[in-house]
């Protein structure tokens, strides 16, 4: 068979909604596209750790803190999860984590800016989890299985993760008055770069095309944002908080919000690296991965040792 | 020096009377490891009672290219299921 005709039948099979597994022939640039997105998937879980971890220690109250645990926790599985997806599609673990560490690799930009106040942490779970929930549902029907049965598994543990953000937001905002400011403020600084994490608007976005046409993406950015915006400004409103956007309103003939212009130059300039917190965690991933070389050095000699022990139990004791 | 832990498959019992699943893997120095880690990444909203790990490369698997001269012979043979055979009305428990 020609690639010619492989490529028909793998279309073909898209188009009849059958999902493509480990095996199956695919595309080069298939592969790749999942490849790259895959693990920039699994890099900003594990990148998203941090900012969150920031206050872990400072948590208000015990509960909160064991929830922020548990959550960071969960963060730390999806990307796991996402790495073990990307490694059917032939990846190898280690290039992954590498791509990561030296730069190479893109992580979600929204890690890069800094959670300066306690109701950061709600407005991440509220907002951040949010905008990743409307993509990751999407992606629970992307056309690879492996990365959708991945995106089931990390759906379900999400919707704790922006009700815990909302109760925190809901806290504040009903609070004393100086705990509603927070909330506003924390909106005030995160409601744009939320709105960033669905990417580039269509027409910019130079990747989406063929994306759409393999179904691993089903919704255009654009589409998924304002499907955001939607759902989550009568959440504000509940909250009693303000929307950081004065040209926000409801357009009765679309049916949907309207709302201003995202300022592309921050986006960009924060994807090329220079956001608030860029530096600072690539540095913290850098140095968590150097500090536990040891413990991986270490983990395999123990199992060499135990390996060889069965294999010949005389001569290890007498070697010890 | 590159990380060498083996990857493994894992497989969960979400209850017992079930089957084990696979769900998904991992990476561990060695069984014991692994079968920690499962719990630890696959278990930690009382998915299973039982986990199963084996190192990947342990699995053979079937070829997606061979599935037609493999899977194919069972398709034709329609008499292997109950619905191929007609059964008179007034006959019951059948
Ligand atoms: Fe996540
Ligand atoms: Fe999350």
């Amino acid at each position: 068979m020609t690639s010619l005709n492989f490529e028909t039948i793998f279309q073909s099979k898209i188009d009849d909604e059958t999902k493509i597994e480990p095996k199956d022939w695919m595309p080069d640039a298939y592969r790749k596209t999942l490849i790259r997105q895959i693990s920039q998937h699994a890099h900003s879980e594990i990148v998203g750790m941090l900012p969150e971890g920031n206050w872990i220690t400072r948590a208000p109250s015990l509960r909160r803190k064991l929830i922020l645990l548990a959550k960071v926790q969960d963060e730390a599985g999806h990307g796991l999860y996402l790495y073990s997806a990307a490694e059917t599609l032939g990846a190898d673990r280690d290039d992954l984590v590498q791509q990561l560490l030296t730069g190479k690799a893109k992580y979600s930009s929204i890690f890069n800016y800094p959670t300066l106040n306690w109701a950061d942490i709600g407005a991440i779970g509220w907002l951040v989890d949010g905008a990743a929930i409307m993509n990751q549902v999407m992606l629970t029907r992307t056309s690879y299985g492996p990365y959708a049965r991945a995106m089931v598994r990390i759906c379900k543990e999400e919707s704790f993760h922006q009700r815990q953000g909302y109760e925190i937001m809901i806290a504040m905002a009903k609070g004393s008055p100086e705990q509603k400011a927070m909330a506003q403020d924390s909106l005030n600084r995160w409601w744009w770069p939320s709105l960033m994490m669905f990417g580039p608007s269509d027409s910019e976005s130079t990747h989406s095309d063929q994306a759409l046409k393999w179904k691993i993406k089903r919704k255009s950015n654009d589409e998924l944002r304002q499907q955001f915006v939607d759902v989550t400004v009568p959440q504000a409103e509940y909250l009693g908080l303000t929307v950081p956007d004065p040209a926000l309103h409801w357009n009765e003939a679309r049916d949907h919000y309207d709302f201003g212009e995202i300022n592309w130059d921050e986006f960009w300039s924060v994807v090329k690296g220079n956001g608030p917190c860029n530096r600072q965690r690539l540095q913290a991933r850098v140095k968590a991965y150097e500090d536990g070389a040891w413990v991986r050095d270490a983990a395999i000699a123990y199992a060499e040792k135990k390996e060889q022990r069965k294999l010949a139990p005389e001569a290890a004791v007498k070697a010890a | 020096m590159k990380n060498t832990w083996p990857l493994w498959e894992v497989f969960i019992r979400s209850k017992s009377g079930l089957s084990h699943k696979h769900v998904g893997s991992l990476h561990a120095s060695d069984a014991e490891m692994a079968v920690e880690n499962a719990r630890d990444l696959y278990t930690r909203r009382n998915e299973g009672v039982s986990i199963w790990v084996v190192e990947s490369k342990h699995i053979t698997a079937s070829d997606p290219d061979d599935s037609d001269p493999l899977f194919e012979p069972a398709k034709d043979k329609i008499y292997r299921h109950p619905t191929f055979y007609s059964v008179p009305d007034e006959v019951t428990h059948m």
